[in-house]
């Protein structure tokens, strides 16, 4: 079973959607304890990184547990921003800091309208579990306003205005700022990889 | 590069899609969840419900028409008309929708805008526009075109912006169902006066419309309903053309 953490970012009717759709089967724990029966855990995510502050406390070390213990986890849009040390966006909120980086604005220069909103293209530096399958020009739908640097995790890489990590992958945990639940046949196969791998 | 979006609107009445020209005339267009998953499987970016006829009767969008679009879908859902309240917001969202549009409730209470976008985050935030030439002016209409009100188009834009929308669903009533073309000069105002995305709606007829929309009104996305609808245009002949066009689209 998937656990889907509800930390009251918004709308999991979608993401629950398109699991049900690749027949997998999703609760969502309403203590954290809970996560340690997953065998697959997702943190999906829309909006502000302010509303990552319910992830602290319990939730936040029952997450940091069970990625020690080799549970796959998939971080969402503000999911995958929350694995990342944190966000310009609100700077007295800690992420969890399994990748290296604060997020930042996307847009570059200010020329490009923000939020990045739409469907834009993806191109991976390397091969990886979560992305295979999936070819260079591969288009997914965004939208966001911060996003992560490229570091070494990053899979797949978008550009609006500069460069952010569009997909990371380190071991079992995997995250993606785009939403694979709202991308059509493309979303759905990234998901199906990243289901393959939960036992 | 970011794609340009093509958007179907249904417009939906007691659980039908309608459609008429100039905001008046309905005509029966048929079932939501049938036309949603003939767009999908023709390549359409997203959908965007509105309840046409909400506003006026005072009633909420039909949660079981949302949920039945969305079952059909893996695609951006966004849903208008009759979302008065953030309890509105909340219903449509919790049936399925990834966004609510708000056109009359923004006009008499502009902190709606601003409450929903704490709440649920600008991307969720469509501030719809309704708006009509008037002399060398665009004047924003409410209450499904019927209600004038005192605002400037491109004003209302920027201050929706400011407020927390996350995009402008800009609609021409001048060209609303009339197959004339896009308002290519009202969308170019409002795109290049505020930062966030814009959508283009009213009065798409051919592919050209599309491009033209595209190029000289500035828009980030174009919405149609009834050149869809009744099977005129299929929307992966469109993209095919707009592709050789040179207009970046998701094929």
């Amino acid at each position: 079973m998937i656990a889907l953490v509800d930390y009251g970012a918004g709308n999991l009717t979608s993401v629950r959607k398109a699991l049900a759709a690749l027949g997998a089967g999703v609760w969502t724990p309403t203590v954290p304890g809970e996560l340690a029966r997953a065998h697959g855990i997702i943190v999906p995510g829309v909006g502000h990184f302010d509303t990552t502050r319910g992830l602290t406390g319990d939730w936040r070390s029952a997450i940091a547990a069970t990625i020690a213990d080799g549970t796959p986890l998939l971080g969402i849009c503000v999911g995958l921003q929350w694995l990342f040390e944190g966000s310009v966006e609100a700077p007295g909120v800690a992420g969890l800091g399994v990748f290296a980086g604060v997020c930042q604005r996307v847009g570059g220069d200010d020329t490009l309208k923000v939020p990045h909103v739409g469907w834009n293209s993806l191109t991976m530096p390397r091969p990886s579990k979560l992305m295979a399958g999936v070819a260079d020009g591969t288009q997914v739908y965004f939208t966001h306003s911060y996003a992560a640097p490229v570091v070494d995790d990053t899979v797949a890489v978008c550009d609006y205005g500069a460069p952010f990590s569009a997909a990371v992958e380190r071991d079992r945990v995997s995250a993606v700022q785009f939403h694979p639940e709202k991308s059509g046949p493309a979303g759905l196969h990234i998901l199906g990889n990243w289901l393959r791998d939960v036992v | 590069m970011l794609s340009k979006r093509i958007i179907a609107c249904l417009d939906v009445r007691d659980g039908t899609v309608v459609k008429g020209v100039n905001f008046e005339g309905l005509r029966d267009a048929g079932d939501p969840a049938a036309l949603a998953r003939r767009y999908n499987a023709e390549g359409i970016d997203e959908i965007v419900i509105l309840d046409v006829t909400a506003t006026v009767e005072a009633r909420q969008a039909r949660a079981h028409t949302i949920a039945a679009v969305a079952r059909e879908i893996f695609l951006p859902l966004a849903v208008g008309g009759g979302i008065r309240s953030e309890a509105d917001a909340a219903a449509a969202i919790e049936a399925g929708a990834d966004k609510v549009s708000l056109n009359t409730a923004a006009l008499a209470d502009p902190d709606l805008i601003t409450s929903l976008a704490r709440r649920y985050g600008s991307q969720a935030v469509i501030v719809a526009i309704d708006a009509k030439r008037q002399d060398d002016r665009f004047a924003v209409y409410g209450r499904s075109g019927m209600a004038e009100t005192a605002r400037d188009a491109v004003e209302w834009a920027r201050e929706a912006t400011s407020r927390g929308a996350g995009e402008i669903l800009l609609t021409s009533i001048d060209r609303d169902g009339t197959k004339a073309g896009f308002d290519c000069e009202l969308t170019a105002a409002v795109s290049d006066a505020v930062n966030i995305p814009v959508i283009a709606s009213g009065g798409a007829g051919s592919f050209e419309h599309f491009a033209e929309v595209f190029t000289t009104g500035h828009a980030d996305a174009a919405l149609a309903a009834s050149i869809f609808h009744f099977n005129e245009k299929s929307v992966s002949e469109l993209k095919r053309f707009l592709n050789d066009a040179g207009v970046p689209v998701r094929m």
